[in-house]
């Protein structure tokens, strides 16, 4: 008898453990999709009234005449992801191959914690690092050094930031991309007689190109995200930036910075839960092509 | 023959130096901000709540900020990891005979990994409409932990991975349930990883400004209440940088040294703490 209900229990709570299990997994799927309906619920009544294209390529951004162009936004953001992304693929790449081919022991000891404590550090602190050191220097050295009177609040000094930000991000996925490259395709590269750079150039890189490009893939739309660290140091200019040391507005830093009047102008909510759409979207797409290319990757392998 | 050994010293250098410039950067960081705020940290900085007429220099602390993060990083990290260890278990003890199914669960959480907080804090907001509820220490506590829930359980699936299946065989044949499975040897086998997790996720909730900017409002009083607004240290430093007065932004510095102390402590109590539970695995 006493045995029975130990049994009953085991199964009880087995089965309890399963329902609360199945209730949380359910969470997750359906979390994109909450995501999506409900910033496009907010969305809609701005969408009702202008068509996405017009405000994606409109450059009227009046909220109190109700005139919501993205377009210098777009750009923006757009600037300051790229130069960011130009910053750290070289760093990156350079570093992780000479962490997977070259380095010894000690160096990969000493970098293991290093990378970790970077990608630890909140936004907030590499905004405050940005205004300490980075403004300054476009300011007062860089800026006179090119002949112009700048702030140093600009898409330079926010790309700098950003560089640094998905520097441990992107370097974390091409070390996973070179260590799952067989060992066995390196050590036959050395056997017929190419220096450990000729297998790094010919065989490393090739075999491991759409892993590259896919962590560049994630780096990009993790930098196109980012906020805090971007708006503090960007200048948040509202115009069509046509130079690295101009200020500018990416996406991420019109939401954050005008979160505290969009109740009080009509329409004005509907256009930044817009733009959270907009980058939900964006990111959204370009991770989920890069995430493509490493699940085809890891099959071939 | 001779410009293949150039070439190799070359790239051999400029991969030492990007290394270095790594580690450089990360000094540089922790430098700068520990020697523009150390100079104004003080015992009243920590200890009080700002008291009236803070924000034009006078007396008063960050203390309601060094609570709220508490409280706020406590909460989430606590729903996270109720609803997000079931589901790591799930998918390596449950669903382990259907890795495709597992596998595009992985995609969905990598995704969900991938978008900004800041969209997390727009959707909270939306979430706070829908229910009705204002800026609180609640709404704030739901949104941080959706941004930390795929975090936390793609932490714990990594470290769960790791588990060789003959030891879910072996429980199986032993006749015990999938539940005591997940719980007595999945869980205990990978309890250095799970420590990871947790820690890795209060991190990024004590660190985040964009998803609580919408949701946790602002207070200069300590929060007794999950209805009640909380401040956070990010989105203290963030305030306080934008003052125009000299005295508050020294605050902002000093705040950011807090900050810090916090994450570089997480980050080397995850590396003690997993070193110390490492000893209790069962190799293979």
């Amino acid at each position: 008898m006493r045995k029975m209900q130990v049994r009953l229990s085991r199964a009880m709570r087995n089965n309890i453990h399963g329902f609360w299990m199945v209730i949380c997994l359910a969470l997750v799927i359906i979390l994109p999709v909450t995501m999506a309906a409900g910033l496009y619920w907010k969305s809609s009544v701005l969408l009702h009234e202008n068509s996405l294209l017009s405000l994606v390529f409109s450059k009227e951004w009046k909220p109190i005449s109700g005139q919501f162009g993205f377009y210098p936004f777009i750009i923006s953001s757009v600037w300051v992801t790229m130069a960011a992304l130009l910053f750290a693929a070289p760093i990156c790449l350079l570093t992780s191959i000479h962490l997977t081919q070259y380095a010894k022991r000690w160096v990969l000891k000493v970098m293991h914690p290093v990378i970790d404590i970077l990608a630890g550090i909140p936004s907030v602190i590499f905004g405050l690092w940005g205004i300490l050191v980075v403004v300054p220097f476009i300011g007062n050295y860089l800026g006179p050094w090119l002949g112009k009177q700048v702030s140093g609040y600009s898409i330079l000094a926010g790309a700098i930031v950003l560089a640094i930000m998905i520097i441990p991000f992107v370097l974390n996925i091409l070390i996973e991309v070179f260590k799952n490259i067989p060992d066995e395709l390196t050590e036959a590269s050395l056997s017929v007689g190419a220096t450990r750079w000729q297998t790094v150039k010919f065989v490393l890189l090739k075999k491991g190109m759409p892993g590259i490009v896919a962590a560049f893939g994630l780096g990009m739309s993790r930098a196109f995200g980012e906020t805090i660290a971007v708006l503090m140091v960007v200048g948040n200019v509202t115009r069509i930036p046509t130079g690295l040391i101009q200020p500018g507005y990416p996406l991420p830093a019109l939401i954050a910075n005008n979160y505290g009047e969009m109740m009080s102008i009509p329409l004005y909510d509907s256009a930044l839960m817009l733009s959270a759409l907009i980058l939900f979207v964006v990111v959204l797409i370009f991770n989920l092509i890069s995430r493509y290319i490493i699940i085809q990757c890891d099959e071939k392998c | 023959m001779k410009a293949k050994k150039i070439e190799e010293k070359f790239f051999r250098v400029l991969m030492f130096l990007s290394t270095m410039f790594i580690c450089m950067v990360l000094f540089l960081i922790l430098f700068s901000i520990l020697r523009s705020g150390l100079p104004y940290l003080s015992w009243e900085m920590i200890s009080s709540v700002p008291s009236g007429g803070y924000y034009f220099g006078k007396e008063g602390g960050i203390l309601n900020a060094i609570i709220g993060t508490l409280y706020l990083s406590l909460g989430s990290t606590l729903l996270a990891f109720v609803t997000g260890l079931p589901v790591a278990l799930m998918m390596n003890v449950h669903l382990a005979s259907m890795p495709r199914f597992v596998n595009s669960i992985r995609l969905i959480l990598d995704l969900l990994w991938g978008i900004p907080s800041i969209v997390y804090g727009a959707f909270g907001f939306t979430i706070m409409i829908y229910l009705g509820i204002r800026a609180s220490l609640l709404a704030g506590i739901i949104t941080v932990t959706l941004f930390v829930l795929p975090i936390m359980i793609r932490a714990m699936d990594e470290a769960l991975k790791t588990v060789p299946k003959g030891l879910l065989e072996a429980a199986l044949s032993l006749g015990s349930t999938r539940s005591e499975i997940s719980y007595r040897v999945f869980f205990k086998q990978c309890i250095p990883g799970m420590i990871t997790a947790v820690l890795l996720s209060f991190g990024r909730a004590a660190g985040d400004v964009a998803s609580v900017l919408f949701t946790t409002g602002f207070t200069d009083h300590i929060p007794t209440s999950l209805n009640q607004p909380a401040a956070t240290l990010p989105l203290t430093i963030f305030f306080q940088l934008s003052s125009p007065i000299e005295e508050v932004r020294q605050r902002a510095f000093a705040a950011a040294v807090v900050l810090v102390i916090i994450i570089l402590f997480i980050s080397i109590l995850t590396r003690v703490l997993s070193r110390k539970y490492h000893k209790n695995r069962i190799n293979f």
